[in-house]
């Protein structure tokens, strides 16, 4: 089908539109739909041909003027046929006229409340696996194809698919309720939250030159959910923390590789290069988050970020209360990382040896083996003891282990640097 | 919502305990069902009689097969059930985690096909 010169134009226009309402407002339309429905793929299904409806009509009646609303209308009437048609077994009479008023009734509000945060929870509910909670988020509230996703997590689309279809399922079947949660239980269930969103930041990070494009923007996506979070629940403190940490990290990416595309560790980094606005803002929240009172993993793992920018901007020591802080990290999370960090931390204090007795305390963690990150830091814990065969063969398996070619590189270089 | 709470248990479990901690156990599945009825969310329950009395039944070609014993063969077997009736699976599992069997052993929380009107 071809247009002529201006409708081409008119074309362009509005699908520039859509796309703006659609990164604006996807996933509050998704939510407040799937929150009335408790059907997040009806409430997907319904918005996607909204979409697809809006970019027939607009082109030729003309953008509406409040877009949220024509597409909330469409979709609405979608979910509600959708319901009619096939729902006949699971939903009483009684029950499709409910649910059909309740959308008419909120549709008529001129803004569309948000129910993302509700939505969130839905999807970290700890009665969904723990595996796809990221993905999940990812999908529901941003929008993301399934292909997307499965790259960022190394699995394949129909895989990816298929786990995402059944839980969303299960949201459904078991009756997972979309709501923020209680006083009492939100601290909890707000870290499940906070962990898949950390999930998803964590997976574009695996990339921290930003060459690979469909992780690079994971990383900006899941910056974007914990910011929102921190938006809708900015009196929790491990929401603040979340941002916090993933702006230090978000801070430094210029400079972890350098102008031939070689890795460059934390502590041979030039701050210059660092972002000192982000970092700015990352100190603020943690400031504001502490004088809430309540610590937690994600203000710690902040707070230890912060530490580190201190140290390289001064040129002061302060490892021991680097040690302090992965001590209180580890009484928290006890997870074989913090183990290894807060070795190399004590290395710097009481030196490597205390060290390797500190790691040894994990080394019987059968997900060590592997883990890159261990094998390094032994390597290097080993090299600073004199034990240069050892740490020559840990290097070894690290470098087996490592993706990243330019942090394979870096690791042969100390591997060859050892004297024989 | 309904959902029924599946109570699993190793069955010697209850024999190895002694008679005051048997009296309490009994007092305890008594408060519960108590609170769920002030509640009015129970909708039944049951203790299982223990898998020594219990029959399997297949119909294979037409013919019954039956045989002596419960269906699946492992150290927990389900020992008794609730059906309740709630708003939402976070009710579910908020009165699953108070009931007496999900201490000693494990509850599953399975929601219920709803009728049509």
């Amino acid at each position: 089908m071809s247009f002529p010169e201006g409708d081409a134009q008119a074309h362009d226009d509005v699908r520039k539109t859509a796309d703006a309402v659609a990164r604006r407002s996807y996933g509050k339309l998704v939510a407040f739909l799937a929150a009335r429905t408790r059907d997040v793929a009806a409430a997907e299904d319904a918005l996607s041909e909204a979409f697809a409806a809006a970019l027939a009509d607009w082109p030729v009646r003309g953008c509406p003027e409040n877009p949220e609303g024509w597409l909330l209308t469409v979709a609405r009437r979608k979910v509600i046929d959708m319901f009619r048609g096939r729902r006949r077994h699971e939903l009483a009479g009684e029950q499709l006229r409910v649910l059909a008023e309740g959308l008419d009734a909120a549709a008529t509000d001129v803004q569309i409340p948000d129910h993302r945060l509700a939505l969130m929870f839905a999807c970290a509910h700890p009665a969904i696996d723990a595996a796809v909670r990221a993905p999940l988020i990812l999908q529901v509230v941003l929008g993301l194809d399934a292909k997307t996703i499965a790259s960022a997590f190394l699995t394949s689309p129909a895989a990816m698919s298929k786990r995402l279809g059944r839980a969303k399922d299960k949201i459904r079947q078991a009756g997972i309720p979309f709501s923020v949660p209680e006083r009492e239980e939100l601290p909890d269930r707000l870290d499940t939250v906070l962990d898949a969103i950390y999930a998803a930041f964590t997976e574009g990070w695996t990339d921290p030159g930003g060459t690979d494009v469909a992780r690079r923007d994971l990383t900006e996506e899941a910056m974007f959910l914990a910011r929102l979070v921190t938006e809708l629940l900015s009196a929790e403190p491990e929401a603040l923390g979340l941002l916090a940490l993933m702006l230090h990290a978000e801070a430094r990416r210029h400079a972890r590789r350098n102008r031939h595309g070689d890795y460059v560790p934390l502590a041979e980094q030039d701050p210059a290069l660092w972002d000192s606005q982000m970092i700015d803002e990352a100190e603020a929240l943690l400031r504001r988050a502490s004088a809430l009172g309540s610590i937690g993993r994600y203000q710690l793992e902040g707070a230890l970020q912060s530490a580190h920018v201190y140290r390289c901007r001064t040129g002061r020591a302060n490892w021991a209360e680097v040690v302090q802080l992965y001590d209180a990290l580890f009484g928290l999370v006890g997870s074989p990382v913090v183990a290894i960090n807060r070795a190399l931390a004590i290395a710097e204090v009481h030196g490597a040896s205390t060290a390797l007795a500190a790691m040894q305390e994990v080394a019987a963690d059968g997900r060590l083996a592997e883990y890159q990150p261990y094998w390094a830091a032994r390597a290097e814990l080993l090299a600073k003891t004199g034990a240069h065969a050892e740490a020559r063969r840990a290097y070894e398996i690290a470098i087996g282990l490592e993706r990243d070619a330019s942090v394979r590189r870096f690791l042969q270089l100390r591997q060859s640097a050892l004297a024989p | 919502m309904q959902y029924l709470l599946m109570l699993y248990a190793e069955e010697a479990g209850w024999n190895k305990l002694t008679k005051a901690e048997q009296e309490q156990g009994v007092a305890a599945y008594r408060a519960y069902t108590e609170a769920l009825t002030k509640a009015g969310v129970l909708k039944g329950s049951n203790r299982l009689q223990p898998t020594s009395a219990a029959t399997t039944v297949r119909v294979a070609s037409g013919k019954p097969q039956v045989l002596d014993g419960p269906y699946v063969e492992s150290k927990e077997q389900i020992g008794g059930y609730y059906l309740i009736d709630v708003a939402d699976l976070d009710a579910a599992i908020s009165w699953a985690s108070r009931c007496p069997g999900a201490s000693h052993g494990v509850v599953e929380v399975r929601p219920t096909w709803s009728m049509p009107a």
